[in-house]
């Protein structure tokens, strides 16, 4: 194993990838995408210092993390569906109807 | 020496395929590079040899999740949205804002190791050959025996997450 | 720079079988693929009574090679508006997936490709089941209705079919209690029974998963020539379609050798276990020796000099492969003082026979399949694994679970747990067959009365 920098550089750099994506697109779906994106780097960080410290708690709970990213993935894309039925856009500026 | 190889071969694919994911036109594309990113990551985790949270990466992540995202993307496909600018209004602020964000983070990870008494953790990781024989008998364990009601309210999750997805994408008759 | 090349060298040293075998195994497997649709098209020919194709070579043999060439020079069109990008890597991605999955396997013994991975069968699970997105990114780069319909349909009959089969294979691993293929085989070795008896609904369920899961007939509508043109793969042409073509038998072979390791007892000799049934360790060299001599016998019947002088070197191949067969049980008899030396060999040459036997006899099941059923209409196809094979699968699971701790109870071992596996598969049919009873008969009363809204009713 490398010393635990490595990985959490690794882990620093695809959480703030996908802050940028959450932050700045317009795209709903690729917000979702990035939000993924954010939960992988959080996975990496456990389960290297699961590897660090000889627990296996740390996988267990990435599990958990991979699980519950999934529940959320699939009613985040029916709610998209939903809407996109109805108003024909993904595009998170035209998601507007809630302006005054 | 393998074990740096296969880190940085597979930590450089995957920061260089978010990269691309988020700075992508088409929906499409982004969805492939989140691929190869996961992809990257599952890899990154066979080098730490976890292998079960490996191949459930790969089997829930890769072979569920980003299908259901391929799928939601043919179905809303829109040509109009591939002429259309592509970052929101406020990107310049947004970008300021997680550049200091990044800032800040590598500067705690600059500073410390140079601070008296402080610094990464100096425990040596267990040796690859000590690690309790099966990765997939040690995640089940733990799995089954102390965070089994944890693993229940997951599975009751999951339920409720099939129902509603199923409820919001259902066509009103 | 020293170390690097030091490290290189180390590298090669511990690790050249792998890397051997994985370039044995992407040059070799598009061959073994083109001979397999070759026994396909003459089974083909059998079972509608003609020859099929006898030309090309003595007895067709030479097909495969004629059409591989005449892939391999067909001109490259890409459709107009397609994306380019996607269009290339759709098959790359579907191969890889498939030749992946093969590295994850183990023929024999000694015969495994890559390590030995702890988590073996969910492996090569997994990584085949990453071939979906060959499937959709294909049919939506193609940039035509056809192949985007044809793509949606087949990825959603893969994903169905995948739950279903992973729960079969829970089913059987509730037997062998690990996910490691070696283990596995040597469990049903010590157990003494293949669990394929031991979980026969299981298998049964793995076995029609697996024929939706690399979309073969009966369930191959998605690709179907009268349906949709070729659905995913009709803007493919020459060697892209190829790759296609061989990512599918690729993906054939991988779910034949996972059924046959954890259902049909991987590379054992039918009753492992028991000596005095040894006398079946010759069954392989007399089966060779008898192939040969058929092809003895029919050589004067043969129309030309070329084809008397290929059966010929058939039956001498045939008699050549029952000597090496017959070598390592022979020679005990013979020297006795050999007979530790030479169980190594017996095994892996013996491991490998049987488990290519097991293989290709799930394999012939389907191709059985392909020309005696008629096609599975969508609709009927989803409905059968949702509504069927997955209740099917769980109930399975649990059923099968109890019998293990009933059988526990009672010290129930090998041959002997089939008293308590039995009851308990006719139970989870019966269970699966009143919960299809029951969805047909409100899918009727649903249909019959007017239509009614989720929310306003």
């Amino acid at each position: 194993m490398l010393p635990i920098g490595h990985y959490l550089f690794l882990s620093m750099a695809l959480f703030i990838l996908g802050v940028i994506g959450v932050i700045t697109r317009r795209n709903v779906i690729v917000v979702l995408m990035s939000i993924e994106l954010i939960l992988n780097a959080v996975n990496i960080n456990l389960v290297a210092f699961s590897r660090l410290y000889g627990d296996v708690a740390g996988q267990v709970f990435a599990l958990f993390i991979i699980a519950d990213a999934a529940a959320e993935a699939a009613v985040g894309l029916g709610i998209i569906i939903a809407f996109f039925r109805n108003r024909e856009t993904v595009l998170a500026d035209e998601m507007d109807l809630l302006k005054w | 020496m393998l074990d740096k190889v296969i880190f940085y071969f597979f930590a450089a694919i995957a920061v260089s395929s978010a990269a691309l994911m988020v700075t992508r036109r088409n929906a499409v594309h982004s969805a492939i590079f989140l691929i190869t990113t996961l992809l990257a990551t599952a890899g990154i985790f066979l080098q730490l040899r976890a292998e079960f949270i490996f191949i459930v990466q790969i089997i829930l992540y890769v072979g569920g999740i980003m299908v259901l995202f391929i799928f939601v993307i043919m179905l809303v496909n829109l040509d109009v949205a591939l002429h259309q600018i592509k970052f929101a209004r406020q990107k310049w602020v947004a970008l300021g804002v997680v550049l200091a964000l990044a800032a800040q983070v590598g500067v705690m990870f600059w500073t410390t190791g140079k601070m008296p008494g402080q610094g990464f953790p100096v425990l040596v990781a267990a040796p690859a050959n000590r690690l309790p024989a099966g990765n997939a008998e040690a995640v089940a364990q733990s799995l089954f025996g102390t965070y089994l009601l944890p693993f229940e309210i997951a599975s009751v999750l999951l339920l409720v997450a099939m129902i509603g997805a199923v409820v919001m994408a259902k066509k009103r008759a | 720079m020293q170390a690097a090349t030091q490290a290189t060298i180390d590298f090669l040293k511990l690790y050249w079988a792998p890397l051997l075998c994985g370039v044995v195994i992407v040059a070799v497997l598009p061959l073994i693929a083109g001979y397999i649709v070759l026994v396909e098209r003459k089974l083909m020919a059998d079972m509608q009574a003609r020859l099929g194709p006898m030309r090309v070579g003595p007895h067709g043999l030479l097909q495969p090679i004629a059409d591989a060439v005449k892939l391999l020079i067909k001109e490259d069109i890409i459709p107009d508006d397609a994306d380019k990008v996607v269009f290339w890597l759709a098959p790359v991605f579907s191969v890889g997936a498939a030749l992946l999955a093969i590295g994850g396997l183990a023929f024999g013994p000694a015969f495994q490709i890559g390590v030995n991975l702890n988590v073996g069968i969910l492996f090569v699970v997994g990584i085949s089941a990453l071939g979906i997105f060959g499937i959709v990114l294909g049919g939506w780069a193609s940039n035509s209705h056809y192949s985007l319909m044809g793509a949606l349909r087949s990825s959603a009959q893969l994903v169905s079919y995948e739950t279903a089969g992973g729960m079969a294979l829970v089913a059987g691993l509730l037997f062998a209690g690990t996910l490691n293929i070696k283990s596995i085989v040597e469990a049903q070795a010590t157990q003494g029974v293949w669990f394929g008896f031991l979980a026969p609904v299981a298998f049964f369920t793995y076995l029609v998963a697996s024929i939706a899961e690399t979309n073969r007939a009966p369930f191959d509508l998605p690709e179907a020539e009268s349906e949709l043109v070729a659905g995913y793969m009709t803007e493919f042409s020459g060697f892209r379609w190829s790759l296609y073509f061989l990512a599918e038998y690729t993906n054939m072979i991988v779910v034949a050798s996972v059924a046959t390791t954890l259902f049909l007892g991987g590379w054992l000799r039918p009753f492992a276990g028991i000596r005095w049934l040894n006398f079946l360790d010759f069954v392989p060299p007399l089966l060779m020796i008898g192939i040969g001599a058929y092809c003895v016998l029919r050589m004067p019947r043969q129309p030309s000099r070329v084809q008397q002088i290929f059966m010929l070197a058939v039956a001498g191949l045939c008699f050549v492969a029952a000597l090496v067969l017959a070598g390592p049980v022979l020679l005990p008899f013979v020297k006795p003082s050999m007979a530790a030396a030479v169980k190594p060999f017996y095994a892996g040459i013996h491991g490998g026979f049987w488990f290519i036997f097991k293989v290709s006899a799930y394999l012939y099941f389907f191709m059985w399949l392909r020309f005696t059923i008629p096609r599975y209409r969508f609709d009927q196809l989803m409905r059968l694994g949702w509504h069927f094979l997955i209740p099917l699968s769980i109930i399975n699971v649990l059923v099968v679970g109890l019998a293990l701790i009933f059988g526990s109870y009672f010290n129930l071992q090998g041959w002997a747990l089939l008293l308590a596996t039995t009851p308990a598969a006719i139970l989870a049919l019966v269970a699966a067959l009143v919960i299809l009873g029951m969805e047909q008969k409100s899918q009727a009363r649903q249909e019959t009365s007017s239509v009614t809204d989720f929310y306003v009713g």
